[in-house]
């Protein structure tokens, strides 16, 4: 297999864009990942592009990306993975590049979840992931599902909703200097402990905002390369995992089993094992699942999350900063551009010149969990080739 | 009767299917109906042709005791439902007769503060039209 690299990245902001819709998201993101290629782009070499994206109001998705794009010569696929899907169009891309079957691959995610009224959101974009039949006339939304997790975790592993606190404090501090995020506000655990519930044990401030946004990504082979920068990034490894979508038979409560196999194989991928993470953005939908992933990744022993942020070893100057752009928490959580712009981050991480740079990082992760918790994808990125 | 629960002026219903229509109407008998399996005698939930764990498609709602605990629980406070108004319990039990299966259901009858991971329950069924919704409250509370 042939080694695949990051040779550029970009993003829009993640914000309520409600003047502009997916066609215009995508080329803007696209511009911004062209102008940041160290050796410029002709866009006739790109031969190939996946574009991440959940569902939109503007029409077919892969017709949407080849037409505001200009490119009109080239396959496009469109994954739809739940919200694991950003780093699911890495992986397959990658596969493609690495198979030798192209050396140049575009992958672009996006969303526009502010479409509609916020009660409505949830409704319509929840109700494409779950069972209707069985959950929803119970009560049973998206955030309904990670909350009886969480309400479990914390009965089984003491941590607190302080804890929560935390990872929401945390990742609201990392975005005040990132352009791109969303909530670039400071908030105090007090706030978060009394916020208006949602679902319980979730306040308001423990729950990712509603986002519209795009990434994009240039892959490409390590034969061709040097055509485009002298400081690539590699893609030293992907994952993708999977658990039942029916929660009914899922033993273990406390964990994401999904981000357990997906980042196993990740990691087997790259050859290194959690320890060698040097910064990692991790799927903080909300405050406690990032807790939850500390464990499934492997950056904490079981039920050790709580102990790992109160150390502030995930923190910017930690051991392992977990969410230097300010996550999905702050940041902000377009499903479809997510993953892929966790991995712009780790890109300008890994080169040296992120907004919120962790000091001498050579190994970054980014990691996806959706469906609500049926799914997940890790992608392992290096500037070491190994 | 289950004591301080009043049925909601609405409720969004299910569409049952073909594996659906018995658990959705056992209720009528005052049975909670969940599949098994005769080839590996195992209970799962939701119902299907075929059973999940070995494949076998000699599947069949069978009633279970109605007992179970609850596995974890969250309280909707807001308005997501329509005529549904918060807050409101929604719970995964898991049925004693099989720990393995738990299903999501309302936990009604006592305050949604003082429901606990671990708390004993039974079913009661709440029938709209020709459908009958488990519904769960404390074990014992029925009055």
């Amino acid at each position: 297999m042939k080694r695949v690299a990051i040779v550029g990245a970009g993003m829009t902001q993640f914000k309520e864009h409600f003047g502009l819709g997916i066609k215009e998201l995508v080329p803007m993101a696209v511009s911004e990942m062209e102008a940041s290629l160290d050796k410029g782009l002709d866009r006739a070499k790109i031969e190939a592009a996946w574009f991440g994206e959940l569902t939109t109001s503007d029409g077919f998705p892969s017709g949407i990306l080849a037409d505001s794009c200009g490119l009109m010569d080239i396959p496009v696929t469109r994954i739809e993975n739940a919200c694991a899907t950003g780093n699911d169009a890495v992986r397959n891309a990658s596969y493609a590049v690495g198979a030798g079957v192209i050396d140049v691959a575009l992958v672009v995610g996006a969303d526009k979840v502010r479409e509609s009224s916020a009660r409505g959101t949830f409704w319509e974009w929840a109700g494409l992931t779950r069972d209707l039949a069985w959950d929803y006339p119970l009560g049973l939304v998206a955030p309904a599902n990670f909350a009886l997790h969480v309400a479990r975790y914390l009965h089984e592993s003491g941590a607190t909703r302080e804890h929560m606190a935390m990872v929401a404090v945390k990742n609201h501090r990392h975005a005040l200097t990132n352009p791109k995020a969303q909530l670039r506000y400071e908030i105090t655990i007090e706030q978060v402990l009394a916020a208006p519930t949602v679902v319980a044990p979730f306040g308001l401030l423990d729950c990712t905002p509603q986002s519209d946004g795009a990434a994009a990504l240039l892959l490409v082979s390590e034969d061709v390369v040097d055509q485009y920068t002298d400081h690539p990034v590699w893609v030293r490894g992907t994952g993708l995992g999977l658990d039942r979508v029916m929660h009914q038979h899922k033993r273990d409560m406390t964990s994401f089993p999904p981000t357990v196999k997906a980042s196993k194989a990740a990691y087997a991928m790259a050859g290194i094992g959690p320890g060698d993470v040097d910064v990692a953005e991790v799927h903080d939908c909300f405050s406690g699942v990032e807790l939850i992933s500390y464990e499934d990744l492997g950056f904490a022993e079981k039920f050790g999350a709580a102990a790992l942020i109160e150390s502030g070893a995930t923190t910017i100057g930690g051991s392992i900063p977990v969410n230097p752009s300010g996550g999905l928490k702050a940041k902000g959580h377009p499903p479809g551009a997510t993953g892929v712009a966790q991995c712009v981050e780790l890109f300008e991480q890994l080169r040296g010149h992120s907004t919120n740079q962790v000091d001498g990082a050579r190994i970054g992760l980014a990691h996806n969990i959706g469906g609500p918790t049926a799914v997940s994808a890790v992608t392992v990125l290096s500037n070491q080739k190994g | 009767m289950t004591s301080g629960y009043v049925r909601p002026a609405l409720r969004l219903m299910p569409s049952p299917t073909a594996e659906s229509q018995q658990f959705w109407t056992g209720g009528r008998d005052g049975d909670l109906l969940i599949c098994r399996c005769g080839a590996c005698g195992r209970f799962f939930h939701p119902p299907s042709a075929a059973c999940f764990r070995c494949r076998s498609t000699d599947v069949t709602p069978s009633p279970v005791s109605g007992r179970g605990r609850v596995a974890a629980y969250t309280v909707n406070h807001q308005p997501w439902l329509p005529g549904f108004d918060p807050p409101y319990v929604v719970a995964m039990i898991e049925l004693a007769d099989e720990p393995d299966v738990r299903v999501t259901s309302n936990v009604v009858g006592i305050g949604p503060d003082d429901v606990t991971i671990g708390l004993e329950v039974e079913v009661f069924f709440e029938q709209w039209d020709d459908l009958w919704i488990p519904l769960f409250r404390p074990a014992g509370g029925a009055s």
